[in-house]
């Protein structure tokens, strides 16, 4: 095997690990809310995992990432350790946020992954503003926004499409096409639900679609519009058409989906894809596969078994961070 | 020592901030050539440039949204909102973001972040131009609400706001930009969270914030005409709010009258006046009066605006009928 094609194998192995560590870690967090570890939403990623990892792949450590509140596949494409995730997802103190986050709050700045923000479209504004300090005083670096396509219904998108075009911003907005805003079908919710990525033209923004499935596509579509906004081209818009596996969050049991559109989707397992193309085209072979579950599977179980072990925060965690503590 | 009137002194405090630290910037609708709707920014686009002083689409949520971000990555923007009344469009930013991030991420996220809004009515302007929203501001845990009322501490109040690591809703009222006052030559800083005791007094106690502060030290002088010795609490900032200053003068006067320019309905001085009987109800030798605007939408024509909003009329009437003189 030749040095490039060993370096290949090794970062489509990354990317599938990754992707194998998001869906076990999302049905483990399903099975630990049976068991009341975690509480309050809880939404999974399941079923667009080529969509972060495709996208996050492609950055830089120094490059920044936000996200909505499906946002562990995002979180652990960023290199956010499961550990602290599922411990901040069980409340505890060694979370991500000292268990005063939640699923939907997930911040690891040290990371460069800047939340988990639960308000449909609100993290968007604050993209644009990480970006104009991209551009002005932390220069190497760009910013990836992920929203749905339920945020692109409010008003905020518009305002921050409009404002990142104006000022030329270092912003890689990447949508989510799930093709459900919660329950509801864009196509009753979204004038152009199905050219959703030519919303750009009205902002004089380059943009894409991109089967949301496919990593490989999911890593050329997202190489070539970072690669644009390095060079100082302006922000650009992914569209990444994907589907979730599981409903809106674990209280939804997406009866609002036809059999047929679920089991279609199902079909196009963006895991199950890698997985064939890495054998049909002899980049690993099944062992090195079975070894990556293997190994998912005894990540999942520390992480359980870390969050476990953890403590709850003491009782003057409530009144912490509030604003800047002294000493803080 | 310099008079100046309030939009200076505001003017003056921005230019500071852009000197001091080359990450300061300034950002709102129409603040640049344009100079601003209160005329606070004028000269500044031509002697900072484009870069420092930012002109924005007529966006406010993303306005907020881009201090807050840029706030995050060490950036010190200042944001205008040109009226209160509009920063309603951004209120997602503020109440739901720039005031949560802190906590949600314990300690993670940083955003020291000014928001300039302008408050108040008295002005013609109508209902959707003459609110007071920095009460509903005031009670969300993660914001600090300043609301200077003289030149003087209009730019001592910005310079703390500066040092602050924190998101701080700066109020400024439409109608007090022209009111002329004092400031020093020298560097001065007047601390957040401090009430100012206006006037001394032994009768009745005033406790306000903005230009209803002024309204009450007008009611004062004519008070003092007939032999009421009124005390003014000029609260200066809604959060944190100086209860200890407020429960200094209530104990020494035994006489409240609580006073703001809004509707009483949910007004802040129910706030006030609660914490006030919490905290002293033995003190007080009579019920705690509050005078504030009334319950309908501002009119246009001044006819009617001039009984929708409290004056110094109305607080003397007050303070005479509360103390039976």
């Amino acid at each position: 095997m030749t040095i490039e094609r060993q370096t290949v194998k090794d970062q489509l192995l990354r990317y599938y690990h990754q992707m194998v560590l998001i869906r076990e870690f999302e049905g483990e967090s399903y099975r630990q809310y049976m068991q009341k570890n975690i509480r309050g939403f809880l939404h999974a990623y399941s079923g667009q995992e080529a969509v972060a990892v495709g996208v996050i792949g492609e950055l830089d450590d120094r490059d920044y990432v936000i996200s909505h509140y499906r946002d562990h596949g995002h979180a652990i494409a960023k290199k956010v350790e499961v550990n602290r995730i599922m411990a901040e997802l069980f409340g505890k103190s060694t979370g991500t946020s000292r268990g005063k986050g939640g699923s939907m709050h997930l911040f690891d700045v040290a990371k460069r992954f800047m939340g988990g923000h639960a308000i449909v479209a609100g993290q968007i504004p604050i993209a644009v503003g990480l970006s104009l300090a991209a551009k002005e005083i932390d220069r190497e670096a760009i910013v990836v926004c992920f929203l749905g396509d339920g945020a692109i219904q409010e008003g905020e998108f518009h305002e921050s499409m409009n404002l990142a075009s104006i000022w030329k911003l270092p912003l890689l907005f990447v949508i989510e096409n799930n093709l459900y805003g919660m329950g509801a079908d864009i196509a009753q919710t979204l004038a152009i639900h199905d050219e959703i990525y030519k919303i750009a033209n009205g902002y004089r923004m380059a943009s894409a679609k991109v089967d949301g499935m496919d990593l490989f596509e999911v890593q050329e579509a997202a190489q070539k519009a970072i690669g644009l906004i390095r060079a100082r081209e302006g922000p650009y818009l992914l569209e990444a058409q994907t589907y979730r596996f599981r409903g809106h969050s674990i209280s939804d049991p997406a009866n609002y989906r036809p059999d047929i559109e679920v089991s279609y989707w199902m079909s196009r397992d963006p895991i199950k894809l890698l997985q064939s193309r890495l054998i049909k085209e002899n980049i690993a072979s099944q062992e090195d596969l079975d070894e990556i579950h293997k190994l998912v599977e005894s990540e999942i179980v520390e992480a359980v078994d870390f969050a476990e072990k953890s403590p709850f925060p003491n009782p003057d965690e409530l009144y912490r961070n509030v604003i800047a503590d002294s000493g803080e | 020592m310099t008079e100046m009137n309030y939009r200076d002194a505001m003017n003056r405090a921005l230019r500071e901030a852009l000197d001091e630290n080359e990450n300061a910037y300034v950002m709102g609708e129409d603040i640049g050539p344009y100079g601003g709707t209160y005329a606070v920014t004028r000269g500044l686009y031509d002697e900072y440039g484009p870069s420092r002083i930012k002109d924005t689409p007529l966006s406010e949520s993303v306005i907020v949204g881009t201090g807050i971000g840029s706030a995050i990555l060490g950036m010190r923007p200042i944001v205008e909102i040109m009226t209160i009344n509009f920063s309603l469009l951004a209120m997602d930013q503020i109440v739901n973001h720039a005031a949560k991030l802190r906590y949600m991420s314990a300690g993670q996220i940083e955003i020291p972040l000014i928001i300039r809004m302008v408050t108040g009515g008295g002005a013609q302007l109508g209902a959707t131009h003459s609110q007071n929203f920095e009460g509903w501001y005031a009670s969300v845990p993660g914001l600090t609400v300043v609301a200077p009322a003289t030149p003087y501490d209009a730019l001592g109040l910005f310079r703390t706001s500066r040092s602050m690591r924190d998101p701080v809703i700066f109020i400024e009222h439409a109608m007090l930009y022209s009111v002329r006052g004092d400031v020093p030559e020298e560097h001065y800083m007047v601390p957040i969270g401090k009430a100012d005791v206006k006037k001394s007094g032994e009768d009745v106690t005033i406790v306000s914030h903005s230009r209803m502060a002024n309204v009450a030290m007008a009611a004062a002088q004519e008070l003092g005409e007939i032999g009421i010795s009124a005390e003014i609490v000029d609260l200066r900032s809604l959060r944190p709010l100086d209860m200890d200053t407020v429960m200094k003068s209530v104990e020494k006067t035994h006489n409240v009258i609580v006073l703001e320019e809004t509707w009483k309905t949910g007004g802040f001085g129910g706030e006030i006046a609660s914490q006030i009987v919490e905290l002293g109800f033995n003190f007080l030798d009579s019920p705690i009066m509050r005078i504030g605007g009334e319950d309908v939408p501002a009119p246009y024509t001044y006819v009617l605006e001039g009984l929708a909003f409290p004056d110094a009329e109305r607080v003397i009437k007050g303070a005479r009928s509360l103390l039976g003189r």
